[in-house]
C-alpha cells in the first residue's frame, strides 16, 4: 500500500485529494468575500426588467399577487425574491397580496412582509393583504381564478377576508394584473397551465436557478411576461428598486465560488488528460 | 461584531452545524436534527393545516352557515385514510378516483394548449438571414427539429434523420450545459443563505452591501 | 370486483370525461359545476392529509415499541411535533410566538442547511466528474462554464477580449445567448415531448389503462 502511494504522481494526487479539502476551499470562496466586498453593479437582464417595468406601469388600484410557492430548502435563493418584490409593490403603491401554495411558505415570508411594511409605513388588509396557505395547489389556483374570497376564507392571521379592505372589489381572475409565482419546484407549470392559458392574468415567476434554463421556452412564447432567476434575478430585482440587501450581498461571494469551482473543473481536466495520456 | 443573545439564534446555529457536521460524516447530532425537523414540520402543518383550511373551509361553513353538504367530501375524504386498513382500503378508490378522473380530464386541453400548441407556435417564426434575429430564428426552428428527431425512436437513427439526431444531442447537451451552470449558482446560493445567518444574525457582523 | 374495481374506474372515466369537456363549453351550467367540484375536491383532500398525520405517528411509534435502532429519535421526533402544535394553537402563528420562532430557528435552519450541503457536493463532482471525455461533453463544459461566468458580476470585468474589440460580446452576452437561443430550442423540443407525455398520461387515466394510482390489491 506504501509502495502504491509513493508511485502516484503529483497530478494522481491532487485529483484523489480528500473531499474534505475541497469542502475546506469552497466554504472559504464563500465565506471570506463578504469581508472584502467589491460592490460590483449587477445589471438587470431583460427577464428581470420587464417584471420590474410592468409592476411600474401599474396604477394603485391594480392587484399584484405574489405567491411564495417554496419551503425552507430553497429559500436562500426564492425569499430574496419575495422580498424585493413585495417592497417594489408597496413602494409602487398597488394593491400587493402575498400568498403560498407550499405549506411551509407562510411562515417563512411572514418575518419578510412585517419588516417590509414597518420599513415602508404600510398597514396590514389596508395597504397589503397576507392570504396565507390552502390546501390543493392546482384546485387553489383553478379556485382562485373563479373567488379569491372563497378561496381565501381567512388570511394568515384568520381574519375573515371579506372584511378586509384592501380586497373589496377583488374578485376573480379579471381584478389580478399580476401574478408571479416564486417556485421552488415545477409548480410555475401549474399556474401557466390553470391560470395564464384559461383566463390570460399576466403571470411571472422567479425560480431556483436549477430551473431557470427550463423556462426560456415559455418567455420567448410570451407566456411569461418575465422571470427572476436565482439569487442573481433577485440581485437584479435589488438593483432596479435601488435597495442591496440578501441577495446583493449573496452575489459577492457568487462571484469567487463561481471562480475556484471553474478552477476546480480545468484542474480536474488537466489532471484527467495528463493521467490518461500516460495510461 | 456584537454576537447575538437571542437564545433561538444559539438554537439555529446549533441545529446549522449539526447538519453541517455530516460533510465529515453521519453523526448523533446530524441524526437529532433530522428527526427535529419532522417533528417540527408535522407540528407546523397540523396547526397551519387546521387554522388555514379545516376551521374555515369545513368547520365554519358547515356548523355556522349550515353548508352541510360538506359532509359528503369530507367523509369522502376520510376514506382516504381508509388506505392503511388492508381490509378497506378500497374504499379509498372512491375519493382517488373522483379526484385524479376530474384532475386528468382538466390536464388534457389545458396541457394541450400551454405545452404543445403554444409552444409549437412560438416555434413559427420568422426566418431570415439578414438580421441577428433572423439568424437566431434558424438556429432555434432547427434545434427544435433536431431535439424532437434525438427522441422519436419510431425510426431508426440513420442517413439524414440520424444526423439530424445526432444535432439534436449537441443541443441537448448546451442545455444540459446551461443547465449545469445555473444548478452551480443555486447550489452555492443555499450555503450563502446559511453562511449569511450565521455572520448576520449570529455574530452581528454588519454586511450590507 | 364491481364495488372494488370497475365502480371507481367509471368515476374516473365519467369525472374526466366531464372535466375533459367542461373546458370548452362557457356556460353557466358548466361554470357552477366546476365552482362546485373545486370546493368539494378541497374539502377531500383536507381530510385526507389526516392520513399523513396518522403515517407520521404509526410510523414512529413502531419503531419505539420494537426497539428499532436509533428509537430515541422517535420518540424525540413525536415529542417536537406535540410541543409545535401545543404553541401553534395556543399562542398563535404571529412574528415572535415560539411557534414562529421554532419554525424559523429550527426547522429553517435545519432544512436550509440540509440542502446547502449540495454546494460542498457539486464543488466535489466538479473537480471529480465533470470532465471532457468526447466532443458532446466538451460542448456542455464549455457551455456550463460560460454560463457560470456570464451569470456572476465579475463576468462582465472576465471578458478580457473586450479591451482590445470594445464592441465584441462579453461572457453576459454570450450566456445569455446560449440560454435563449440553443438551451430555449433544446428545452422547447423537450417541453413538448413533456406536453405530449401529460396528456398520454391523463388520457391513459381516464381510459383506465394506466391505474397504478388506485394502488394494489383486487
Amino acid at each position: 500500500m506504501a509502495e502504491l502511494k509513493q508511485e502516484r504522481t503529483f497530478w494522481e494526487r491532487l485529483i484523489l485529494i480528500d473531499r474534505r479539502v475541497i469542502y475546506l476551499i469552497i466554504a472559504l470562496a464563500m465565506t471570506l468575500p463578504f469581508f472584502f466586498q467589491m460592490g460590483l453593479p449587477i445589471p438587470a437582464t431583460k427577464e428581470v426588467q420587464d417584471i420590474y417595468d410592468h409592476i411600474e406601469a401599474l396604477t394603485p388600484s391594480d392587484v399584484v399577487i405574489i405567491s411564495a410557492d417554496f419551503d425552507p430548502s430553497v429559500s436562500p435563493e426564492l425569499l430574496p425574491m419575495f422580498d424585493a418584490l413585495f417592497r417594489h409593490c408597496l413602494k409602487a403603491g398597488v394593491k400587493v397580496m402575498a400568498m403560498s401554495l407550499a405549506v411551509q411558505g407562510p411562515g417563512l415570508i411572514e418575518p419578510v412582509i412585517h419588516d417590509a411594511a414597518k420599513d415602508y409605513n404600510k398597514t396590514n388588509g389596508l395597504d397589503y393583504a397576507f392570504l396565507g396557505w390552502q390546501y390543493g395547489f392546482t384546485l387553489v389556483i383553478m379556485n382562485m381564478m373563479e373567488d379569491l374570497k372563497q378561496t381565501f376564507p381567512v388570511d394568515y392571521y384568520g381574519t375573515r377576508t371579506v372584511d378586509l379592505p384592501i380586497l373589496q372589489g377583488v374578485e376573480t381572475f379579471a381584478d389580478y394584473d399580476l401574478i408571479v409565482s416564486l417556485a421552488g419546484s415545477a409548480v410555475y407549470m401549474n399556474w401557466l397551465l390553470y391560470a395564464h392559458e384559461p383566463y390570460n392574468v399576466p403571470l411571472a415567476c422567479g425560480v431556483t436557478a436549477v430551473s431557470a434554463a427550463d423556462v426560456y421556452p415559455y418567455i420567448q412564447s410570451g407566456q411569461f411576461l418575465g422571470m427572476l432567476g436565482g439569487l442573481k434575478g433577485a440581485a437584479e430585482y435589488e438593483t432596479l428598486i435601488e435597495e442591496k440587501r440578501m441577495a446583493t450581498m449573496g452575489m459577492e461571494a457568487q462571484n469567487w465560488a463561481h471562480i475556484i469551482i471553474i478552477l476546480f473543473i480545468i484542474i480536474g481536466n488537466i489532471g484527467y488528460l495528463i493521467i490518461g495520456r500516460k495510461k | 461584531m456584537q454576537i447575538s443573545t437571542n437564545p433561538w439564534v444559539w438554537l439555529g446555529v446549533f441545529f446549522t452545524f449539526s447538519v453541517l457536521s455530516f460533510l465529515y460524516k453521519d453523526n448523533p447530532f446530524y441524526k437529532l436534527a433530522e428527526h427535529v425537523t419532522v417533528g417540527v414540520s408535522i407540528g407546523y402543518f397540523m396547526v397551519i393545516w387546521w387554522t388555514n383550511t379545516v376551521n374555515p373551509r369545513f368547520i365554519i361553513p358547515v356548523f355556522e352557515n349550515g353548508d352541510y353538504y360538506l359532509i359528503i367530501p369530507a367523509i369522502m375524504g376520510l376514506m382516504m385514510v381508509l388506505r392503511i386498513v388492508p381490509k378497506w382500503s378500497w374504499l379509498s378508490r372512491y375519493a382517488i378516483c373522483f379526484t385524479v378522473g376530474a384532475g386528468a380530464g382538466m390536464g388534457i386541453p389545458r396541457s394541450m394548449q400551454a405545452s404543445v400548441l403554444r409552444q409549437l407556435e412560438s416555434t413559427m417564426l420568422h426566418l431570415g438571414f439578414g438580421t441577428t434575429t433572423g439568424i437566431n430564428n434558424i438556429v432555434i426552428f432547427i434545434g427544435v427539429l433536431a431535439v424532437l428527431i434525438y427522441f422519436f425512436f419510431s425510426k431508426e437513427h440513420k442517413g439524414v434523420f440520424g444526423g439530424a439526431a445526432k444535432l439534436g444531442i449537441w443541443f441537448l447537451m448546451v442545455g444540459f450545459g446551461a443547465t449545469f451552470g445555473y444548478t452551480v449558482m443555486a447550489r452555492l446560493s443555499l450555503f450563502i443563505g446559511r453562511v449569511l445567518f450565521i455572520l448576520q444574525d449570529f455574530l452581528g457582523i454588519p454586511l450590507a452591501g | 370486483m364491481l364495488w372494488k374495481k370497475q365502480i371507481p374506474l367509471a368515476i374516473t372515466f365519467i369525472m374526466g370525461l366531464v372535466f375533459g369537456i367542461q373546458y370548452f363549453v362557457p356556460h353557466r351550467v358548466s361554470d357552477t359545476l366546476f365552482k362546485n367540484y373545486l370546493n368539494f375536491a378541497i374539502v377531500i383532500g383536507v381530510f385526507g392529509t389526516i392520513l399523513a398525520y396518522i403515517s407520521f405517528y404509526r410510523a414512529h411509534t413502531m419503531r419505539i415499541r420494537r426497539k428499532a435502532p436509533a428509537w430515541p429519535y422517535s420518540v424525540i421526533a413525536i415529542i417536537v411535533s406535540i410541543v409545535m402544535a401545543i404553541f401553534g394553537f395556543a399562542q398563535g402563528m404571529e412574528a415572535g410566538t415560539v411557534f414562529s420562532n421554532m419554525y424559523f430557528y429550527v426547522l429553517v435552519s435545519i432544512e436550509a442547511t440540509m440542502f446547502s450541503l449540495l454546494a460542498f457536493y457539486i464543488s466535489s463532482a466538479a473537480y471529480r466528474a465533470f470532465r471532457a471525455r468526447s466532443a458532446q461533453a466538451t460542448a456542455l463544459l464549455v457551455a456550463a462554464i460560460i454560463v457560470m461566468i456570464g451569470r456572476i458580476p465579475l463576468g462582465e470585468g472576465m471578458s478580457f477580449w473586450t479591451l482590445i474589440f470594445p464592441e465584441a460580446p462579453t461572457f453576459p452576452d454570450i450566456a445569455n445567448w446560449i440560454l435563449n437561443v440553443p438551451n430555449m430550442a433544446a428545452k422547447r423540443a423537450m417541453q413538448l415531448g413533456i406536453g405530449l407525455g401529460m396528456m398520454m398520461l391523463s388520457l391513459k387515466i381516464v381510459l383506465g389503462i394506466e391505474r397504478s394510482y388506485m394502488g394494489g390489491g383486487d
